[in-house]
């Protein structure tokens, strides 16, 4: 019937045409989907690099994996993590689904948004070329100075780290402006601020703490490439430099990151609970502000990640105070989702388990924070495997959990088919146990003596069971990943169709059908209120939502728009350019010539994307 | 379902806390031994229980609600509820006094242990970190050590640290926390052994292939003994008798050894190494990786880049005759 | 635009709060006071306030379609532009010269990296322009898309402002 019709149609709007439509697609939805892709490969790398540091840890004193190549196994994990699969999968979620909520066409710059994805993707293969030629970086996720000198590491390593991350954050800022403006400048008439989903609103959130915490990053990293390349002393304690700084730069940049991966999952567990708790949110303003005073105060507590500098009692004072603040907006946050789930129509769907977990297992990992923001308990668990448990809690707990909970909650509407909800509860299950037997047993090992960053630990710390139990952990975590794999192949193959809204959510996205058609909305919708596909009825005195005909379902979007939409049409500037800037990169390894290559095919493509007419299309 | 998840948690905290209260740890910071590490351990033993406390209660309700309110037909739609101003003010105010709670002895812990010691007759130790072994001076006493300290019981111990090449972190759990050492700043740690005994240390930042393998011990001792040792250790290397030993200081002094390492009282006057004036009397090879035993330190010396990957100290070719030698001969260094 | 020009600003933020913090930590020669040529700067820091104000020209030519004025404003603007990044190479190689090459000491560290950031902008904003010149040129530009070159005058501008606040900073205050 009708809704069929449109999910037919909408395939053909998204999935048909070949590798080229891809390469020169400047549809959101087409390069969330890229995104996505991108960085689950990433997350399965870089968990496979978990795995084999957990099998050298399994017991004591083992030489399964030489000290270098395990150093290296750790920087790259952590890295690849926080860059190439944590970041690339919330932006993912900002491309499909916020243009969808906020009731838009496409983002406000698509060719822009289609760049930021290629140099992100050119970043990560570019990091991990490394390997290939004379080892990755080994310097840990944050390469403190002085050991990342050319004097201590010699070899391309860090060339490898700096160029790739320099390159990643280009396209993060860049993408962190197009959604500011998006959301800014593109809501559906009647979206206020005030009535945009949660999701939304950490976007926007994200959004401005990418563009702040971005560009010191940018400039420690410049700072360490020329100290590596042209001699200078930015971090020379012998020409009078203060190593110290990077850690500045890095932290000021480092913590904010933290809460750029967190708050997206915030979003979607704010959008899922109330969905499949038949209940609108609990508590919305004060969420909302919650999250707009974690991301403030997450400026101003960089320096609890140096509490063992020996900065001074007054600085570690102010710092820690400011970090246990951060508590009381997110415990505002936990205590509203609860209140939420409180008097709901509970509905245990994958996304609904995920999103529970997530309250119940980030409030663990954010309690153990809060024994770190203390400096004196700190000077013990830092640097050890207390800090370990903490943030793979908050980061797999928060971030992974609200991730597979929007992977499960808006994959009908990208796919049109349903997922399973068995294997996803068989997903959710090994991924909750997984994360308990790895990371709980650390906050005993690193107390009682287990440093991070070690290859092996001798015998007599008597350390050998904890580190056993999070081997077998790690283990369980990779099986975990079988049911994942599988539902996603199944359901694209066989899945039940899903109509435009399996779930009879709330939010303006569900009012298409699945997939959405290209141009997403036939007509732009008038929104009157926060949850606009619960409540039919049109509130006293704005008129209904135009062209759509009050009846059976009078929230649903018409099959085909009244009068022709006009859609930027593809354009392949924004591969060329990344390219340019990739061989731009690799001449920053150190050949002159390749990177002026680099920059002249990144001119020609910059003046290519300026000239190239933004010509419409149907 | 979800009481699986509290069944799953409740066995794995009993049985990770039965391990834990098992056994013997010597690198525990839930074992203090010092007015130092002593203070730590209160402090996180009060936010610990804080937040056990928070973590019941967050989770009771949470699993209450999930049991009570999963779907049920005979309920009809539920009704919408937008906020409450009283709840949100509540669980505002509570979790910040709690942070009040754990604020206040935080900071008083603070200017207590980022404070230099005032103790006037402290004993100041001075500790150099290279990659990746510990130099250890005692200024007052002339001493120069390596890998390991002897501090007498009941004596505050001040602790300079400071850096000859990256970034290192000096850290006895038992004694006291974590201080870094950065080039081109010093820093300072202070503590006051309370009893006897031998704990273990390691390097506590990250510096490079070998940072795993980069401990050290500290040795308290009763006064007296303390001051037997200080006596020794402020002099020269023994006369050695033994013939076999007498041959490995032959082995020594002709080969590359003489270049990076200094015996006091003989033509060893390397500086890139550590003192091996009185190693014999040490109780590990390689900056805590090996007991010192003649075997060990004979595989030590035949193939160190095994026993330690990465370390600066080369391979140096000897027959196995020379090996045990040497290995007599370091011994008898007492 | 303006969220580009926020985070700008942390950018040059940071580089400026580097400078500063070094500024006194030297432990080789030549120092600031050394080399710095006041006057000459000057006259550079002069041509770049100028640009900014071709550029306001242009800006009210093209909103007012007058094309013919507009391209000549444009171009003055992108050729003062030219004039300033000259100097700057000057300077730079005036600095080598004297002993002071980048690798030098914490000084010629952060100031070539901190002005030579700031020239990056200006020939990025040369480049800009030239792409509206390009533009007018092929009749693509008109009052119809004045904006596009507001934006481009909003850049410009504000990389103007930044050297200001580098020049009393680097020049005035050593
Ligand atoms: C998603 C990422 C994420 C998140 C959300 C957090 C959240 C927090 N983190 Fe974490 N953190 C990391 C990722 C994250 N962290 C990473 C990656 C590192 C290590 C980096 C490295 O060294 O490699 C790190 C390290 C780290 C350190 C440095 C440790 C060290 O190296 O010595 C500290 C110290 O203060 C800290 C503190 C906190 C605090 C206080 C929070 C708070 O935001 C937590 C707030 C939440 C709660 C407290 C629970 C819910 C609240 C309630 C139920 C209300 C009632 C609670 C109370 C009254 C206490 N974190
Ligand atoms: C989002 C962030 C994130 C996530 C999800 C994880 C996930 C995991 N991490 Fe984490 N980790 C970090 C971020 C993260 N980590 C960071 C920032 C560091 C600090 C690095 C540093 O110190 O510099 C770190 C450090 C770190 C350490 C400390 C290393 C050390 O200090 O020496 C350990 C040790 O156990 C560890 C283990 C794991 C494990 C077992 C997982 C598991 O959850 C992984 C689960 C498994 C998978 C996700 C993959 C499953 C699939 C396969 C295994 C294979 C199949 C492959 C294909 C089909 C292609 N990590
Ligand atoms: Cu020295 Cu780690
Ligand atoms: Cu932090």
């Amino acid at each position: 019937m009708s809704a069929d019709a449109a999910t037919h149609e909408g395939h053909e709007g998204l999935y048909e045409g070949g590798i080229w439509s891809w390469l020169t697609t400047v549809d959101h939805k087409r390069i969330g989907i890229l995104y996505f892709v991108t960085g689950l490969i990433f997350l399965l790398i870089a968990g496979l690099e978990g795995q084999l540091i957990r099998t050298q840890l399994a017991q004591s004193e083992l030489r399964i994996l030489d000290p270098d190549f395990y150093n290296q196994l750790f920087t790259m994990h952590g890295t690849t993590m926080v860059f190439f699969a944590g970041m690339p999968l919330i932006t993912a979620f900002f491309n499909y689904v916020v243009p969808l909520q906020i009731g838009a066409r496409d983002v406000a710059f698509p060719r822009l948004n289609a760049f930021s994805y290629w140099v992100l993707l050119f970043a990560g293969i570019f990091l991990y070329s490394s390997f290939a030629f004379g080892g990755a970086p080994d310097g840990g996720w944050f390469a403190y100075q002085p050991l990342t000198n050319p004097e201590y590491s010699p070899g391309l390593g860090m060339d490898f780290y700096i160029l790739a991350l320099l390159l990643a954050g280009v396209g993060s800022i860049a993408g962190g402006v197009n959604f500011l403006v998006t959301i800014v400048n593109m809501r559906a008439p009647g979206m206020t601020f005030m009535r945009m989903p949660l999701f939304t609103w950490m976007t926007l959130i994200v959004a401005i703490l990418i563009l702040l915490c971005f560009p010191p990053f940018t400039i420690g990293l410049v700072f360490m490439l020329f100290d590596r390349s042209f001699g200078t002393h930015f971090f020379d304690a012998a020409a009078g430099a203060d190593p110290v700084l990077w850690q500045h730069l890095f932290w000021v940049f480092g913590h904010p990151a933290v809460y750029i991966l967190l708050l997206p999952a915030f979003g979607v567990v704010s959008d899922v609970i109330p969905a499949f708790s038949k209940k609108g949110l609990f508590g919305y303003p004060v969420i909302v502000f919650s999250g707009i005073l974690i991301a403030f105060l997450g400026f101003g507590v960089w320096v609890h990640h140096m509490f063992s500098v020996g900065l001074g009692p007054i600085v570690n004072a102010v710092f820690g105070g400011a970090t246990m603040l951060i508590a009381i907006p997110t415990g505002i946050k936990i205590f509203n989702w609860i209140a939420t789930l409180w008097g709901g129509q509970l509905k245990f769907t994958p996304a609904m388990l995920f999103a529970i977990g997530l309250v119940g297992t980030f409030t663990i990992g954010g309690l153990s924070g809060v024994m770190h923001a203390s400096p004196p308990s700190d000077l013990q668990q830092t640097d050890t495997y207390f800090v370990v448990a903490h943030f793979h809690y908050v980061l797999i707990g928060g971030t992974v959990f609200g991730l597979f909970s929007g992977l499960y909650y808006w994959f009908p509407k990208a796919t049109g088919k349903m997922m399973s909800d068995s294997l996803g509860a068989w997903h959710f299950w090994l991924t909750f146990i997984a994360l308990n037997v790895t990371f709980f047993p650390m906050h005993f090992s690193g107390l009682l003596g287990m440093p991070r960053r070690t290859f092996t630990y001798a015998e007599g710390l008597g350390l050998d069971t904890f580190n056993l139990i999070s081997t077998v952990g790690a283990f369980i975590f990779t099986v975990s990943f079988i049911p994942l794999v599988w539902n996603l192949l199944k359901s694209l193959r066989s899945g039940p169709d899903a109509g435009p809204n399996p779930w009879d959510a709330h939010t303006l996205e569900w009012t298409m059908s699945s997939p959405p058609p290209h141009y997403n909305f036939a007509v732009l919708p008038q929104v009157n209120r926060r949850d606009p596909m619960w409540h039919p009825h049109v509130e006293p005195g704005a008129e209904p939502p135009a062209g759509v005909t009050l009846g059976v379902e009078p929230r649903l979007q018409p099959e085909v728009p009244p009068e022709p939409v006009i859609m930027p049409g593809p354009s392949f500037w924004p591969l060329f350019l990344a390219v340019g800037l990739l061989i731009a990169t690799i001449g920053g390894l150190g050949s002159l010539p390749v990177a002026l290559v680099g920059a002249a095919i990144s001119l020609v493509g910059l003046f290519g994307w300026a000239f190239e007419p933004v010509e419409g299309e149907h | 379902i979800l009481n699986r998840r509290l069944l799953i948690a409740a066995a794995l905290v009993i049985a990770v806390v039965a391990g834990a209260c098992g056994g013997e740890y010597p690198q525990s910071a839930l074992h203090p031994e010092s007015d130092f590490a002593e203070r730590l351990d209160v402090l996180f033993a009060q936010i610990f229980w804080w937040a056990v406390g928070v973590f019941v209660v967050v989770e009771g309700i949470l699993l209450y609600t999930v049991f009570r309110w999963r779907e049920n037909p005979e309920r009809g739609r539920p009704k919408e509820v937008h906020g409450h101003t009283m709840m949100e003010i509540g669980w505002t105010l509570v979790p910040a006094l709690i942070l009040v709670a754990i604020a206040i002895p935080t900071i008083r812990t603070i200017f207590i242990v980022d404070n230099p010691t005032t103790d006037p007759d402290a004993l100041t130790v001075e500790a150099v970190g290279r990659q990746w072994w510990w130099e250890f001076n005692y200024p007052e006493l002339g001493i120069q050590t390596a890998n390991e300290i002897h501090i007498p019981v009941g004596r505050t111990i001040d602790v300079r640290v400071r850096s000859a090449d990256v970034l290192h972190s000096f850290w006895v759990p038992r004694l006291g926390g974590k201080r870094d050492l950065v080039p081109g700043r010093e820093n300072q740690i202070w503590f006051t052994a309370d009893s006897t005994g031998v704990y273990w240390g390691q390097c506590a930042e990250y510096c490079g292939t070998a940072h795993a393998l980069m401990s050290f011990r500290v040795i308290v001792d009763t006064p007296e003994d303390f001051d037997a040792w200080a006596a020794v250790n402020a002099g020269g290397a023994v006369t050695i008798q033994d013939a076999e030993a007498r041959a490995g200081k032959a082995v020594f002094e002709s080969n590359a050894c003489v270049s990076c390492h200094t015996i006091r009282g003989t033509i060893a006057q390397g500086q890139f190494g550590p003192d091996l004036t009185h190693f014999g009397s040490r109780l590990t090879i390689g900056a805590g990786i090996l007991d010192n035993t003649l075997e060990n330190l004979r595989y030590w010396i035949d193939s160190t880049q095994h026993a330690k990957p990465g370390n600066f100290m080369p391979e140096v070719q000897l027959t196995d005759a020379q090996v045990a030698q040497l290995a007599a001969y370091l011994l008898a260094l007492r | 635009m303006w969220s580009f020009i926020g985070s700008e600003c942390m950018l040059f933020g940071t580089l400026i709060a580097t400078f500063l913090v070094y500024r006194s930590r030297n432990v080789v020669g030549p120092y600031p006071a050394d080399l710095l040529n006041i006057p000459f700067i000057t006259v550079t820091t002069f041509v770049l306030l100028m640009s900014s104000l071709m550029m306001v020209l242009a800006l009210a030519a093209v909103s007012k379609g007058d094309m013919k004025m507009g391209k000549i404003w444009l171009f003055l603007t992108a050729l003062f532009g030219l004039i300033f990044l000259g100097g700057q190479y000057y300077e730079f190689s005036h600095f080598v010269h004297e002993g002071l090459p980048l690798s030098r000491n914490l000084f010629s560290s952060t100031f070539f990296v901190l002005t030579g950031t700031h020239g990056a902008h200006v020939a990025g904003g040369v480049l800009w322009l030239s792409t509206l010149l390009v533009r007018a040129q092929m009749g693509k530009l008109d009052e119809k898309n004045a904006e596009t070159v507001e934006i481009a005058g909003l850049y410009w501008h504000f990389v103007d402002v930044v050297w200001i606040v580098l020049f009393t900073l680097i020049y005035l205050l050593v």
